[in-house]
């Protein structure tokens, strides 16, 4: 009896690759930095959120007015350090309104993060159970969603933001209009 | 013309490898002595047209040869020659070269170092690199060609590769980094070659630690890098993030540490045969994993270069054919190698088992952890990832007991120990750690709760370990006839390297702990001719210059530090704009020492003045996570210097060349 049970652990970590190949299979090919398409034309959802800077204070889905951006950021995700200083340039340029959504943070962490780095922000969102996080498909930090002048998301960005992304992915997506205008010029 | 020999080359490699894996396993299955030899020339070829294709490419970043696609998208002239040569491997297509080529150069040190295997063992070790040279090389060839040209069109200058990039740590870390990964191909090789025998002994395991530590010591050296880098390029002082990719090495360092024990009670006792191979099988599979990770697109994270749904089918299935391959095989032949061996409940064995159990837990954990976001996809609940707090959580509540036993095992013997015996062993030790982790606690008595409990874990263990890896060596030092101090060095490497690692982690943990706990970070504004006292140190903003890189302007600010009106730094904190991107880059100026790093770099400039955001951190201890790892991989290197592995060898490699040769 002792020897087939030796045989059958043996036999278990054949076992448990082949379940992890099937979670890994149907994890490929799900560009995870493409919107789950369902989100995509949808307004954003309902939520009721607490603002980062004053704890006291509520806002909901109605107070966001496009045409903007929304940046999902954490003071744990190194990645939003780096992509920090160019909402810094982008907020200054005025040409586009930035909520933010901090993730997943403690508001100690989050205004810290603010305060050290400067605010980019019109509005800072306070995410901390990551619920908001959730229903926008939100899976890690930095992500960006573009919110058209109808509010209704028409992109989702994951990773960060630079001067590239902002001029040839994300401006192009909020404005179409002032793009086609360009073609028809040029032409 | 360079490019298309080295396309042409790695195609060489190709058919060379090929041959390399079936001759050996055919000449043997069909008894045919004469097939079963080619396997060494074959890995030497196989070797030597890799390396060709691999300096072609480094040739035609060196050349500026834009009319190559991929120079083009990761190389410019204005690039510095280094990084030019680091950029070789600074994408997707490159580093899977750099990953072939190092694997051809693993097979080609094992084809030449092994004269003391039996010529069978030799034979299916290399037959087994073959096959996983076929698949990279294919990878390369078949989705990821580095080769490809921009022809007729091509630009007149490359797009630059990443300013992250840009650094003396991109040169090194990669390919330390890839050294380690790839090196436990080799313990693999050895695992399957062993389940194809079925027959694993002393003498398997003999052979297998140097390779072992030597794969191992890359990794750890490469991790270290890796962290040293991000620590001063990403510009806040962070040195480690949980990021997919961090995670991808860390693992197989795992698992590579309970390789490197389980292979030690193998060797010593003859026990844990199956289990060692096992792991061995894990700590290659791991690495594999890691490329998949990575390379796929599954994952995204700072480190990814690629998003190819193509090349995430190829390597799964790659992944799928190798490691269901060798747990098949395992599977298979595991009962014929394992043993039914005595030890005592108290004793080593049972250390080096705790000891595997919980790093093959915590990379069980920190797996789950990696792939969360897919898990929990594929559940439905949207995809959402875990963060660092779960992972420290998990990582401090798992290592605080591995520690404490670090301390235990050198002293507790093979077989059985008394308990009385280890109680007056440790007793001294075990008051002196916890005296020093009281004297912490009362000087931070000001604290949170929770931080004071890690305070004293911490610094117990910290002592504990020190004290009693010291005291033992001492104790086996002082053996000899002459002065203790003098004999040191002259007890068996393998002690020596044993005392070294273990000591280096926990100068690793003295980093953690101390840089977590004691760190102040300052974040303020500040104007040219202003100061800033941080923990006693003055921070005097002198002033702001224009510089002019090879392939970038920076602003440089001049920060002069004092300490009771002494000059102890001078700092030279930057804002890099790189030309060929536009991208603007926060180099922090590092004053480092092993007490303490004086830390600055230059946030914004504040709107309508001239003053900026300025961040100034001062870090105690914090070289000693790099110290530690540095200490680790010599532990690494001095393990590979003992003789048994090599004069042993000798003595009994002809008698079984002969059996072998009879065999066939």
């Amino acid at each position: 009896m002792l020897e087939s049970n030796k045989k059958l652990i043996y036999i278990l970590p054949f076992v448990l690759f082949i379940a992890m190949t099937v979670l890994l299979y149907t994890g490929l090919g799900k560009d995870p930095t493409k919107l789950d398409s369902q989100l995509i034309g949808q307004p954003i959802p309902a939520f009721e959120k607490t603002l980062l800077l004053s704890p006291d204070k509520t806002i909901s889905e109605k107070d966001v007015q496009g045409p903007a951006l929304v940046n999902v950021f954490a003071s744990w995700c190194p990645a939003c350090y780096h992509e920090h200083p160019y909402l810094m340039q982008l907020t200054q340029s005025k040409t586009v309104k930035i909520y933010g959504l901090n993730y997943k943070d403690k508001r100690e962490a989050g205004l810290k993060f603010i305060n050290d780095l400067g605010n980019p922000y019109d509005l800072i969102l306070f995410d901390d159970n990551g619920r908001l996080g959730v229903d926008l498909g939100v899976y890690g930090a930095p992500e960006t969603f573009v919110i058209n002048s109808d509010n209704k998301i028409v992109y989702r960005h994951v990773g960060i933001v630079n001067l590239d992304v902002w001029q040839t992915i994300l401006k192009p997506k909020m404005f179409p209009e002032a793009n086609e205008q360009q073609e028809q010029g040029a032409k | 013309m360079i490019p298309e020999i080295g396309n042409l080359a790695l195609a060489f490699g190709l058919a060379l490898a090929l041959v390399q894996f079936v001759m050996p396993l055919v000449g043997i299955a069909t008894n045919r002595w004469r097939m079963v030899l080619v396997a060494k020339p074959a890995a030497i070829g196989q070797f030597i047209f890799v390396a060709l294709s691999f300096a072609c490419l480094a040739w035609s970043f060196y050349i500026n040869d834009f009319s190559v696609a991929y120079v083009a998208s990761h190389s410019n002239s204005s690039l510095p020659v280094a990084y030019r040569i680091g950029a070789t491997w600074g994408g997707h297509e490159g580093s899977l070269l750099l990953w072939a080529f190092i694997l051809s150069s693993w097979t080609f040190a094992v084809a030449m170092l092994s004269k003391a295997l039996p010529a069978l063992t030799r034979a299916r070790v290399l037959a087994v690199l073959g096959f996983v040279s076929i698949g990279f090389i294919c990878f390369i060839l078949f989705t990821s060609n580095p080769f490809d040209r921009l022809i007729p069109i091509y630009p007149i200058d490359g797009s630059d590769l990443n300013p992250l990039l840009q650094d003396p740590g991109m040169v090194f870390h990669p390919p330390l980094l890839y050294m380690g990964y790839v090196g436990f191909s080799v313990a693999f090789a050895f695992a399957l070659a062993a389940l194809l025998e079925g027959r694993i002994d002393t003498l398997w395991a003999r052979w297998v630690r140097p390779w072992t530590q030597a794969a191992w010591m890359f990794l750890t050296l490469g991790i270290a890098a890796g962290s040293w880098w991000a620590y001063y390029e990403l510009g806040w002082g962070g040195w480690w993030f949980w990021d997919p990719v961090e995670n991808a090495s860390f693992m197989p360092w795992l698992i590579g540490t309970a390789l490197l024990h389980s292979l030690a009670a193998t060797e010593k006792r003859g026990v844990f045969k199956a289990w060692t191979t096992l792991l061995a099988i894990a700590a290659f599979s791991f690495s594999l994993l890691g490329t998949f990770l990575v390379r796929s697109g599954v994952l995204t994270s700072v480190h990814a270069f690629a998003n190819d749904p193509v090349r995430g089918t190829y390597i799964l299935i790659f992944l799928g054919v190798v490691v269901g391959a060798s747990l098949f095989l395992f599977a298979a032949r595991a009962s014929k190698v394992s043993v039914t061996s005595w030890y005592n409940l108290l004793s080593r064995e049972l250390l080096f088992l705790v000891n595997n159990l919980i790093l093959v837990v915590a990379t069980v954990m920190i797996l789950i952890g990696t792939l969360q976001p897919i898990i929990s996809e594929m559940l439905n609940l949207g995809k959402i990832s875990v963060g660092p707090p779960y992972f420290n959580l998990v990582f401090t509540i798992l290592m605080t007991p591995l520690i404490f036993l670090v301390g235990l095992g050198p002293i507790v013997n093979w077989r059985q120990h008394s308990f009385q015996d280890l109680v007056a062993r440790t007793r001294y030790a075990a008051i002196a750690s916890l005296a020093a982790g009281l004297v912490f606690v009362i000087s931070e008595f000001e604290r949170q709760a929770t931080d004071l409990v890690q305070i004293f874990v911490g610094v117990f263990l910290i002592a504990w370990v020190i004290i009693l890896n010291l005291g033992d060596w001492w104790k086996r030092a002082s053996k000899k006839r002459s002065s203790t101090l003098m004999n040191l060095h002259k007890i068996s490497p393998s002690f020596i390297a044993m005392y070294t690692a273990h000591i280096g982690m926990v100068i690793v943990v003295i980093g953690v702990v101390i840089s977590s706990h004691f760190s102040v970070e300052k974040n303020i504004r500040l104007g040219i001719g202003q100061n800033e006292v941080v923990e006693g140190y003055q921070f005097t903003f002198e002033k702001l210059t224009d510089v002019v890189g090879p392939n970038y302007d920076a602003l440089r600010g001049h920060f002069t530090v004092t300490k009771n009106d002494e000059v102890v730094a001078r700092l030279e904190p930057e804002k890099r704009r790189y030309h060929a991107s536009g991208q603007w880059m926060t180099e922090a100026g590092i004053d480092a020492s092993l007490m303490r790093d004086l830390y600055v770099a230059l946030g914004e400039r504040l709107p309508d003045s001239n003053d900026w955001a300025v961040r100034i951190y001062v870090k105690p201890y914090v070289s000693c996570l790099w110290l530690g790892g540095i200490l680790m991989g010599l532990g690494g290197l001095i393990a590979m210097t003992d003789k048994r592995y090599r004069a042993r060898a000798k003595q009994t490699s002809k008698s079984s060349d002969s059996i072998a040769l009879e065999a066939v």
